[in-house]
């Protein structure tokens, strides 16, 4: 314990207490980075990485046990972004707690509303019309697009290459201009209503779609171009976090991560919800397993995304974006002005809340990062009684510990990278 | 589909089954505590169930005299495509539960997580500790009696 305990340095190894050692190891790995030798020869040092680490991609902290620069242990240290959603909802009705998903996968806020809407309809049991699907469809596939573009940008910048990061963030802009149309929010959008929609999508924001998936190929193909044939990249990602497919499995990890071990688990196929069925689209999936796999993996996504977007776009039907069922869906503002049975309508749902039946309800979708879930229990009141919050970032974390181990320090950062966490969802 | 898997664990477990529950398509089996672990394993290495994948844990709180806190698991077919939901029920007075890290390895932060925000206590977890609040809370928060707006001083401010 050289430069931090000056005193015990002087006393012998023999007097040392084992007790002792473990206190001063325990004190050091709550200061910032510590170093513990005994012998020159034999370090082994604690770091802290996080949870203020620009690579850790928010506040997710890991404690590492290093030999040299090779990880022997790392424990991730989740809850610093810990806000309490599920006791939230408990206390909200279920129309108040659509801007708290926003908060959760902060990267495609859009696709939280429409998982948390299908679980509260599937819940009270009705259907939305087929124009409100299609629109789900083509504001779960830009979320899923936005959330990919940054997590290219962040992964190509963790291993060095800075202009993938500013180009697609100037495809994220164009897409934040298309929400902004939609929703009258770039970011914490809270578009969609339990049966419906905030409000329909124009011509006018259809027609920017259809222009940003024209060109958006050619940028994608523009950013693979810097990296699928870019030494650096492919000797920081090839063969880097290898992890099998027995052991992601056993892990749980899900979404993309899961594809790149070579399982074709994809839950708009799996379990077709909105209207995916009705849409011809391809499963990418990986064998290698490691950070290059998952970097093809998202890079063929986008791609299927783009086909998604131009299907649905060509098939979205004309009609209503509200399920006919006056009890539970809130009617329209202008209605309520002017109507007497919608002003009560609307007074009941916002001061009691929807009253679904007695029940629990598990509802997923494939977001972005994975299996995102809602698991609602409902005793027939406005609020529900119990809402837990599946988040997949918190699944592919649990495997990031066994996906370190073994390699070096630099490597974390683009370990880290290629998952693509997001801690607002994984803290909850 | 389900309607098979229920059967067979019908069949092999005729006392584990406590009662089965359907609700918009989606099936729950509510079983005994102490069988959980053997279900379970049943349910991952069966020909025809093969649920390989767990997907999630999680905790309830009822707020009931009798079977105050409920396990929930949420577990997934990756080859047969379906899902199943078990139950479990435990007292306040005797929190533990048999872990199922022993069948999917993944269930140890969720079962983490549910340690730490109802107390209930995995035997068998090799690492249960709390998951998002800090070591030294004393409370558990997503119980029905742990209030909205939290516990004043229950946190400790950071020591300079």
């Amino acid at each position: 314990m050289n430069t931090l305990h000056e005193t015990e340095t002087q006393k012998s190894a023999a007097v040392r207490h084992p007790v002792q050692r473990t206190k001063i190891l325990a004190a050091l790995e709550d200061k910032d980075t510590n170093i513990q030798y005994d012998d020159a020869l034999e370090n082994e040092m604690v770091l802290n990485m996080g949870p203020q680490h620009p690579a850790t991609h928010g506040v997710l902290r890991i404690l590492i046990k290093l030999d040299g620069e090779t990880v022997v242990a790392a424990v991730p240290e989740l809850g610093y972004l810990h806000r309490g959603y599920e006791k939230l909802a408990e206390n909200c009705s279920y129309h108040e707690f659509i801007p708290h998903t926003d908060r959760l996968d902060y990267l495609s806020p859009l696709m939280n509303n429409t998982a948390y809407v299908l679980a509260v309809e599937k819940l009270i049991g009705i259907e939305t019309p087929r124009r409100t699907k299609f629109i789900r469809v083509i504001i779960s596939e830009l979320a899923r697009i936005s959330s990919h573009c940054l997590w290219l940008g962040a992964l190509a910048m963790d291993v060095g290459a800075l202009t993938v990061f500013l180009w697609t963030f100037r495809e994220r802009e164009k897409l934040y201009d298309i929400f902004e149309k939609l929703t009258g929010a770039r970011f914490t959008t809270s578009y969609t209503r339990v049966g419906g929609l905030e409000q329909d999508m124009t011509d006018d924001v259809k027609a920017t779609i259809q222009q940003f998936i024209d060109q958006f190929p050619e940028k994608l193909d523009e950013c693979e171009r810097l990296l699928n044939r870019n030494r650096i990249f492919i000797d920081r990602t090839d063969g880097v976090g290898v992890i099998s497919r027995d052991k992601a499995v056993a892990l749980g990890m899900t979404g993309p991560n899961l594809r790149a071990v070579g399982i074709e688990h994809d839950l708009r196929r799996a379990a077709p919800y909105l209207v995916y069925n009705e849409l011809d689209f391809d499963i990418p999936t990986f064998n290698g397993g490691d950070s290059l796999a998952r970097y093809y993996v998202r890079i063929n996504e986008m791609k299927q995304c783009v086909r998604i977007l131009q299907q649905a776009l060509e098939k979205i039907p004309a009609g209503p974006i509200h399920a006919f069922e006056t009890k539970k869906v809130l009617p329209r503002k202008q209605r309520i002005y002017t109507k007497m049975e919608e002003l009560i309508q609307d007074f009941m749902i916002i001061n009691f809340g929807i009253e679904p039946p007695v029940g629990e309800v598990y509802h997923a979708i494939e977001a972005s990062k994975g299996e995102l879930g809602f698991y609602i229990q409902s005793r027939g009141e406005g609020h529900p009684w119990r809402l837990k919050i599946h988040s997949p970032s918190f699944m592919n974390l649990q495997s990031l510990a066994p996906l370190i181990q073994g390699r070096m320090i630099s490597d974390i950062v683009a370990i880290i990278g290629s998952i693509d966490p997001v801690m607002g969802e994984a803290d909850k | 589909m389900a309607e098979q898997v229920v059967e067979q664990v019908k069949k092999n477990f005729p006392d584990s089954v406590l009662a089965v529950k359907e609700f918009r398509d989606q099936t729950t089996l509510h079983i005994k505590k102490e069988d959980i672990v053997k279900v379970c394993t049943f349910l991952r290495d069966d020909e025809q169930c093969k649920f390989d994948y767990i997907v999630d844990v999680l905790g309830a709180d009822a707020y009931t005299p009798e079977n105050r806190f409920e396990v929930i698991y949420n577990i997934y077919s990756l080859s047969c495509k379906r899902r199943l939901l078990l139950k479990i029920f435990t007292d306040e007075a005797d929190l533990h539960v048999p872990s199922v890290t022993s069948v999917w390895q993944g269930a140890e932060w969720p079962e983490r997580e549910t340690y730490d925000m109802f107390g209930i206590i995995f035997d068998g977890n090799k690492d249960l500790r709390r998951m998002y609040m800090p070591e030294e809370f004393e409370y558990y928060p997503l119980r029905k009696d742990y209030p909205l707006m939290g516990v004043p001083d229950s946190i400790p401010l950071p020591r300079k």
